[in-house]
């Protein structure tokens, strides 16, 4: 990395200056004070990317993701599904402070953290060696909840327009318990099972959350569909998105924001943010232009919604690649998604007739796993040089760089978390079921859920 | 007194206005109407889910003028609201028994 090779160019300066400067304490003084400005400025430098990434990768869950859903929905429900990803950025950050944090990040066990930083014990200003050098513990815990908080909400497209508030309120604290904590564990957690660059038995790539968030929140987004069962009169009524212009807003600004998931993912910074940034817009473009295109073909016409389906799968996809694929790769890895994930939602999900209201699965399931899959392929050590043996030589990455294994590496991490996700899904909602019920009465489907559960309507235009 | 219906196709309405105020007829009510008569609909597709919508909107406009003047109305309104394709719309007339101007009691052609 590139500040390895400055502290390189820095040792070899100071070496004989530190000869000379035993005999002059002066001189050795002031290099001292040199180093900590060095070091000072570094963490400056990052700590400001990665404040504005925290805020970037916010940005994505509100408004972005609440526009993006909400306008998907019937209008009867708008502002129903905006709560529901809105109270999320509420419910996680406390979950968060009080346990999630050290639960995802304390301690080296292989599958779930420790309670040593509960209630934020011992997050302070003073870096974490282990996870980012040179940023404050406080700045890469704020910025990981950010991630927290946008998985569970990426599920509510799944029981869109008819799951209870108090049932998703439990069922969400749950969640974030049972699958999402120990998933990041596994996968970013100091000795995670699937952690690769910090002691994992099955070194797996994950980025920025291809695994973690994009994979637990589809298929437990498909196994809520499921276990909820169709909207009322789904699929003879009409069910068409009530704006698709504040879609469109949402799925814009989960495009900038994306930037501040995976680039921000660099935790610095770096030359590998800047990388991870390109790939993350290329992989985005080249899926807009893949959905279109099939959709094109196969309908007759292009529409809006499919261009912004498109980026969105293609962003889920590049998400565990985009600090190890050079930006061809990345266009490659978009454009697949975005045939992909059309056909998930176009054909597949026609055939078997499931509601997954608003795609989840088909989008951040089905994208996401192919993105860990392709990560895999394409991963290479000449974008990501953060892996080295123990002589210090780089390691391969993936198949392109002649490690075929990491394929199977890739299919072990995405399987475990669709075990998980499928499990624990299963087990909380049925624990929800038993004690309040998942799903809204008729009549409170029929008159819609911003009416019902909140008391207030998104629209009133006599006003 | 003849009550004048037209259903026309709402990018229609600023000149059927327009022709109607030119004969002296400025008194209507309008409201936005969806339905279709010969015409068909069309597809959307929403990631691949089909929807026929074959309700398409439309622009209800209604007057009561003179039984006199209606012959006149209807010719104006026809000839400003057609574009000679499938989905223009229709005008019905129907007898009013009596109209009351709510300010002053008016009654008959003068409450028009």
């Amino acid at each position: 990395m590139k500040h390895i090779e400055k502290l390189c160019v820095m040792g070899l300066l100071i070496a004989p200056a530190a000869l000379w400067a035993q005999a002059n304490p002066d001189v050795q003084t002031r290099l001292a004070a040199v180093e900590a400005a060095a070091k000072s400025a570094q963490s400056a430098g990052d700590n400001a990317w990665m404040l504005v990434s925290s805020a970037l990768v916010l940005l994505m869950t509100g408004p972005g993701l609440a526009l993006f859903y909400g306008g998907l929905v019937r209008r009867k429900n708008v502002l129903a599904t905006m709560m529901q990803s809105f109270i999320l950025m509420a419910v996680v950050t406390v979950i968060w402070a009080v346990v999630g944090y050290s639960l995802a990040f304390g301690g080296d066990g292989p599958i779930l953290g420790d309670f040593r930083f509960a209630l934020l014990n011992g997050v302070g200003a003073a870096p974490n060696a282990d996870y980012a050098g040179t940023i404050p513990h406080q700045t890469f815990m704020i910025y990981q909840l950010m991630f927290a908080i946008i998985t569970p909400a990426l599920i509510c497209g799944a029981f869109a327009e008819r799951m209870k508030f108090s049932a998703m309120l439990l069922f969400m604290t749950l969640w974030m318990l049972l699958v999402y904590f120990p998933q990041a564990h596994m996968v970013w957690g100091k000795g995670g099972l699937l952690n690769a660059a910090l002691g994992g038995k099955v070194p797996t790539f994950d980025f920025a959350g291809g695994t973690v968030v994009h994979i637990t929140s589809g298929v437990s987004a498909l196994i809520c569909a499921l276990y909820l069962g169709k909207r009322l009169g789904f699929p003879s009524d009409s069910m068409k998105p009530h704006n698709l212009v504040i879609s469109f807003i949402g799925a814009c600004l989960l495009w900038v924001g994306w930037f501040g998931f995976n680039a921000g993912s660099a935790l610095a910074a770096s030359g590998l943010a800047s990388s991870a940034f390109v790939a993350t817009h290329f992989g985005a473009a080249a899926a807009a232009l893949g959905w279109v295109i099939a959709e094109w073909l196969h309908n007759g016409k292009p529409s809006v919604l499919g261009g912004i389906s498109g980026c969105v799968a293609g962003l889920v996809a590049i998400t565990p690649a985009s600090g190890f694929v050079k930006p061809f790769p990345a266009l490659l890895i978009g454009f697949l998604a975005g045939i992909v994930c059309f056909w998930m939602v176009a054909a597949v999900k026609q055939k078997f007739g499931y509601d997954d209201s608003l795609d989840a699965f088909g989008v951040h399931g089905i994208g996401g796993t192919l993105g860990a899959l392709l990560t895999g392929v394409f991963a290479t050590n000449a974008v990501n040089d953060s892996f080295k043996d123990s002589s210090g030589k780089l390691l391969s990455l993936g198949l392109v760089d002649g490690h075929a294994g990491q394929v199977v590496n890739q299919a072990i991490g995405a399987g475990i978390a669709w075990g998980l996700a499928i499990v624990g899904t299963l087990i909380i909602l049925k624990i929800c079921d038993v004690l309040i019920g998942v799903r809204v009465r008729k009549e409170q489907e029929i008159q819609g859920l911003d009416v019902s559960l909140h008391g207030e309507e998104g629209y009133i235009f006599e006003s | 007194m003849k009550k004048i219906e037209a259903i026309i196709q709402p990018f229609k309405l600023d000149e059927v206005k327009e022709a109607l105020k030119g004969i002296g007829i400025d008194g209507m009510t309008i409201s936005e109407v969806r339905g279709h008569g010969r015409q068909k609909g069309h597809k959307e597709v929403y990631r691949g889910q089909e929807y026929n919508v074959d309700l398409l909107p439309k622009v209800k406009l209604e007057m009561v003028v003179s039984a006199s003047r209606s012959e006149e109305v209807i010719k104006t309104l026809a000839v400003a609201a057609r574009t000679g394709k499938i989905g223009d719309g229709k005008i019905f007339v129907y007898d009013v028994a009596e109209a009351i101007r709510i300010r002053n009691d008016d009654r008959g052609e003068s409450a028009l």
